[in-house]
């Protein structure tokens, strides 16, 4: 049955990258990383003009990106799938490493995002970060991570795809702590830091455990071979990449460190941290549909996990008053929705992208939004401190009101198409699975548009709440015109590509043909519902926000509002879980790394260097004690061999 | 009477090891002739031109050894083949980039070592030492001689010379040991530690050795090889003589539990030397290692294997487990350096051709991450409320921010801890690839599982350093006082050339990997 379902899956045979376009792909990779070396290198002399290097790269990039995807669409579906031979990387014996590129819809899907909202925000980053003295370090640090991403999601082997991954982790801490003076900062590319390497640990054993049963760790290869492994094996594959995945993607258990990063300049929370890098789990999780169709119960933990971080960011959404930190626990809820999507199977794969597409556009446009109130507003964020700003910054209203909409899922715009189409995919199924699904998604649909439609209110409308000497002011021209450009994308690219399934078509050749399936609901009736209760969220948020008035102060408030401004105690969890334990064994040992706020994860360590602390007395400094070790060592190494011997 | 015949001796075959002893012996000549401003220049020069003069007679080596497979010499006593050459290759390739940082006295003007080895600790006659500027140039010929013992080492093919190897490659380290500049108590301490356990296992070395002549009746390796065959009847001689043996190997390679030397040793030797010592030995006495399981032992793999298995597990996991907890980045590097011993025994048992290759590549890349880690931890400093530069700031809270004032110096570092922890793109990622593929294509995967989960926990205790430089602030704590005094231009050198290595052979290692495969082949 699962060799059957593998066989639909990969319809499209590996073809050699051929033509001039497909043969420079890797170009796309090289470009923006050689833009980035040289502002690094360039020194001084190119402060006033290196940004613009850095916007040329991706938008070179792009360039070629497009070009190498009108080369493929020339071609029939099924050739659709290429692969470029870089260079022998590891041979060692009968094993063979390559390092190599794969050009087909999914990646250059990826591609195409990155490289387009990518130069949007890079132009943006020109005027927004106009009087910073280290811009033209910025730039050079967005251009690296843009190469890191596109080596990412180009890689033709885990292991390639592994180092793109830890570059882009790089570039994340390298941004999240640019203005690191400030402890909170620094404080949070930590965080993002050690969260990430617990989610590489899982990378890094899937890599292994690929490794020991595969010999190989190319996806070729990989997909080749898992119809044929047990059941076990990829089960346990899936569960580490779904963990690599969860700590890029902030999924729970390893949400915490979004929320703290949004500590960067916010054209890096709009690509990083909400249009691109933090979508990279899905990424891994679609990538990998072969292995996961063999182990339904990992992909029941996907549904899950996207399902509960679904819900989770939502609430944490629901009540927090600092703008970007709303859509910060906004991005967490929307990849949810990618996850839950991507662990549904066939039926979700196109869906999971799509939205990750679109959700590239709003989200983006959002961010850059909130960028330019915060850029009116002296860098304020907190939304008790907005209101009525519709007058003053009518195009960034403007741009920002229809990527709300888009959010939402209001029809025509963008997320309509996408995200009914996920909660629709949720409801497909037996037995108890599509009802509890498709509820979640459901419901989380009402939530989202309450917290946005609450975001949106509080900023725009109602009354003046700022203080005196603020002046809002709209933003410049280099700003506002990636805004309009992204607007556009939210309203329109969702419709268009649904026109006839086009992005579902296109995505075939990687996630294999799905029929129709039909959800144990009618069509009608959800899209029907999901708009009711979208409808109902937006009203409701309007009459608390604009009808009454908003207290400048914060009021006290229910226990689950508490709960939930506190990000559901998810550090508090922790702490308590991980770090207190651990702490409590191994005091005597701290080091000057202290101020470790919430570096839950440290606590495993400390588990285990509990133990360490007990080997460690074993070494006293006495040289008569070493060398009685070494007797024993000896007569314990006889006794072996001479047991073994018989 | 007995006419005296000449034994034949291959010069060309011996050349890169008689051109490193003869340099040790002209520096000791220098010492005696050449007048003191000028021999640190002499010494240096000399020391430099033996160790790359001898690089390239091994690279002349090559093609002989490659086409033909080696050389007996001396009746079996002393063995080129290809992993003995290639071992030559590595040792006296990283003995120069050693030397590099040996040499610096950075922008100080003082090097690591003490400025007479033979004053009392403390005392005038040391402080008067100080002030006239004396320098310790028998340092230079110290290591050649060291490196000269390594060398023959891993190509010794009877048991008398592997012992007498094995003496002239300790007692210069025993030595060298000793002469730290600062903290001289400590470096004294750690060098009578050294020399007695090292005794202590050298002692072991020879009783097994000699056991081993009891039971076959021969020393060379060849012999005892066939007699495990043939011989019956003194298996427990057999056993207990292999046994003692590879206690006196293991001590040198730090596995445990052989290992307790290592920590205090690496912390209490000047730092140079440190590098020195855990790139070279390791190299000289995994070489050995390779060869008595290589040649002795295809035989009695399934008597030995639960041992050296045994071996190989605790040494991963105690090296990784006590070096989480370390506070001093040299024991911390230390312990890392026997979780390391760890992962190249499990190439070292894999058994198979692959693993000798892979071990090789291992302790290349391996060692150059070594020397230049150690290479930068003696240019950062501690300053006393003067602000006059002290020691070096071996306390990992004194390491906090540095990626701010040092971003180029703490990059490298982080580049090599990045190679010890085996992430990919670096040297240390396909090291550890090969060794882990020879282990699991020569069935010894439950090893390889340890050594995966080892590296897991192992990246832990590097990457703290890493988040410790660059995402900790300094401002308030002891790190404050923490300073990167500028290199003469030679340890900077040697860190460059490290970098360079260290990402080509991640990158593009197919060359070097070519090389060792070509290599990995013993001949009895």
């Amino acid at each position: 049955m699962a060799i059957l379902r593998l066989l639909e899956l990969a319809p499209a045979q590996q073809q050699a990258a051929s033509g001039f376009l497909q043969t420079s792909a890797w170009l796309l990779v090289a470009i923006p990383l050689l833009s980035a070396a040289f502002l690094l290198l360039a020194g001084k002399r190119a402060d006033g003009w290196g940004h613009w290097v850095g916007v040329a790269a991706p938008g070179l990039a792009f360039v070629l990106g497009l070009g190498v995807t009108v080369s493929l669409l020339g071609g029939d579906a099924a050739t659709r799938v290429r692969s470029l031979h870089l260079f022998s990387w590891i041979p060692a014996g009968s094993l063979h490493l390559d390092a190599g590129l794969r050009l087909d819809p999914l990646s250059l899907t990826f591609v195409l995002l990155v490289t387009f909202v990518g130069t949007l925000i890079h132009v943006y980053s020109v005027a927004y970060m106009d009087h910073d003295p280290s811009r033209r370090r910025f730039f050079a640090y967005l251009n690296f991570f843009i190469a890191a991403m596109l080596l990412l999601v180009l890689a033709d082997s885990y292991l390639l795809l592994f180092v793109g991954w830890e570059g882009v982790g790089l570039a994340s801490y390298l941004l999240i702590g640019f203005w690191n003076h400030e402890t909170p900062n620094a404080v949070a590319a930590k965080k993002a830091f050690v969260m990430n390497r617990v989610g590489d640990l899982g990378m890094l054993v899937a890599l292994m455990v690929m490794f020991a049963s595969f010999g190989a760790v190319d996806f070729t290869t990989v997909f080749h071979g898992a119809p044929g492994a047990s059941a076990g094996v990829l089960t346990a594959i899936s569960l580490m990449l779904l963990l690599a995945a969860c700590g890029k993607s902030a999924q729970f258990p390893l949400q915490a460190w979004l929320g703290d990063a949004m500590a960067g300049p916010t054209p890096v929370s709009a690509l990083i941290h909400a249009a691109t890098m933090v979508t990279a789990g899905v990424y891994l999780v679609v990538r990998s549909a072969p292995i996961f169709e063999g182990a339904p119960n990992a992909q029941l933990v996907v549904v899950i996990v996207g399902g509960i971080t679904l819900i989770f960011g939502a609430i944490v959404g629901l009540a927090k008053d600092d703008i970007k930190k709303v859509l910060a626990a906004s991005t967490m809820s929307q990849i949810g929705y990618m996850m839950l999507a991507a662990g549904l199977g066939p039926i979700g794969y196109a869906f999971a992208i799509f939205h990750l597409v679109t959700h590239g556009f709003f989200k983006a446009g959002l961010f850059l939004g909130a960028g330019s109130v915060m850029h009116g507003m002296d860098d304020q964020v907190d939304m008790r401190r907005f209101g009525a700003l519709q007058k003053f910054l009518p195009i960034t209203w403007a741009t920002f009101a229809i990527a709300w909409l888009a959010i939402l899922g209001i029809p025509p715009f963008s997320g309509f198409w996408t995200k009914d189409k996920i909660i629709e995919a949720a409801f497909v199924g037996d037995g108890w699975r599509p009802w509890v699904f498709g509820l979640v998604a459901l419901i989380g649909a009402g939530l989202t548009a309450f917290y946005m439609s609450r975001l949106f209110f509080m900023t725009f409308h109602g009354t003046e709440r700022w203080t005196k000497d603020q002046h809002p002011h709209e933003a410049p021209k280099l700003m506002t015109v990636p805004m309009i450009v992204l607007a556009v994308g939210s309203a329109f690219v969702g419709g268009l590509l649904s026109i006839g399934g086009a992005f579902s078509t296109w995505l075939e050749p990687v996630t294999g043909h799905h029929e129709h399936a039909e959800p144990v609901l009618s069509v009608p009736a959800i899209t029907v519902a999901t708009l009711v209760l979208v409808l109902a969220g937006a009203f409701f948020a309007w009459r608390q926000y604009v009808v009454s008035t908003v207290p400048v102060t914060p009021p006290l408030a229910s226990v689950l509002t508490r709960a939930a401004r506190h990000d559901l105690y998810q550090d508090e969890v922790n702490e308590a879980l991980f770090m207190h334990p651990g702490q409590y064994l191994t005091r005597s040992l701290t080091y000057g790394d202290r101020r470790v706020l919430d570096a839950g994860v440290d606590g495993i360590g400390r588990l285990v260097a509990g133990t360490g602390e007990l080997l460690r007395r074993w070494q006293n400094g006495y040289a008569r004690s070493y060398a009685a070790t070494m007797v024993a060592g000896l007569l314990i190494l006889l006794v072996v061999v001479l047991a073994f011997q018989s | 009477m007995t006419t005296f015949t000449a034994p034949t001796i291959a010069w060309a075959e011996l050349a890169p090891v008689l051109i490193v002893l003869g340099a040790g012996i002209l520096g000791v000549g220098v010492e005696a002739f050449v007048p003191q401003r000028l021999r640190r220049t002499v010494q240096l020069v000399l020391a430099l031109a033996a160790t790359a003069g001898a690089l390239v007679a091994v690279a002349l080596l090559w093609h002989g050894v490659h086409k033909t497979g080696g050389s007996r010499l001396f009746d079996g006593a002393y063995i080129l083949d290809g992993p003995a050459l290639i071992l030559q290759g590595i040792i006296v390739g990283l003995a120069l980039l050693a030397l590099l940082v040996i040499a610096d006295r950075t922008s100080l003007g003082e090097d690591a070592f003490a400025p007479s080895g033979a004053a009392v600790p403390g005392s005038d006659y040391e402080q008067l030492a100080r002030r006239k500027g004396l320098v310790l140039t028998e340092v230079y010929p110290l290591v050649l001689f060291a490196t000269g013992g390594m060398m023959i080492f891993p190509a010794a093919g009877d048991l008398l010379l592997m012992f007498v190897a094995l003496e002239v490659l300790s007692l210069p380290l025993y030595l060298l040991s000793g002469l730290a500049r600062r903290r001289r108590l400590l470096s004294q301490e750690a060098a009578m530690k050294y020399f007695l356990l090292g005794a202590f296992a050298s002692a072991f070395f020879l009783f097994g050795a000699a056991l081993l002549y009891g039971f076959a009746g021969s020393i060379k390796l060849a012999d005892i090889a066939t007699a495990t065959s043939s011989v019956l009847g003194m298996d427990s001689l057999l056993f207990a003589g292999l046994a003692m043996l590879l206690v006196g190997i293991l001590f040198k390679v730090g596995a445990v539990p052989f290992h307790a030397w290592t920590p205090d040793v690496y912390q209490g030797a000047p730092t140079p030397i440190t590098g020195f010592m855990a790139a070279c030995t390791k190299a000289a006495a995994v070489g050995v290692l390779l060869r008595v399981v290589y040649v002795v032992l295809p035989g009695l793999r399934w008597e030995l294997k639960p041992v050296l298995w045994t071996v190989a597990i605790l040494t991963m996991l105690v090296g990784t487990v006590i070096a989480i907890v370390q506070t001093d980045i040299k024991r911390m590097l230390a312990y890392s350096a026997i979780a390391h011993a760890g992962f190249i025994l499990t190439g070292v048992v894999a058994w198979n051709q692959r693993g000798i290759s892979g071990t090789l590549f291992y302790l290349l890349a391996y060692g150059i991450a070594s020397i230049g880690a150690f290479g930068v931890v003696s240019l950062v400093r501690e300053t006393n409320d003067a602000g006059e530069v002290l020691g070096e700031a071996t306390h990992l809270s004194q390491w906090a921010g540095l990626g701010k004032r040092s971003p180029l110096l703490a990059g490298a570092f982080t580049l090599f801890l990045l190679s010890l922890a085996g992430i990919p793109l670096t040297a240390g990622f396909t090291g550890k690839f090969a060794v882990f593929t020879a282990a699991v294509a020569g069935s010894a995967t439950p090893l390889v599982i340890v050594g995966v989960i080892a590296s897991a926990a192992a990246a832990f205790f590097y990457v703290r350093v890493i988040v410790l430089m660059f995402f900790t602030d300094a401002a308030g704590t002891a790190a404050e006082r923490t300073t990167v005094v500028r290199s003469e231009g030679l340890t900077a050198a040697a860190i460059s050339i490290a970098v360079a290595a260290t990402i080509l052979l991640g990158v593009l290692p197919s060359p070097v990997l070519t090389l060792v495969t070509q290599a990995a082949k013993f001949i009895p």
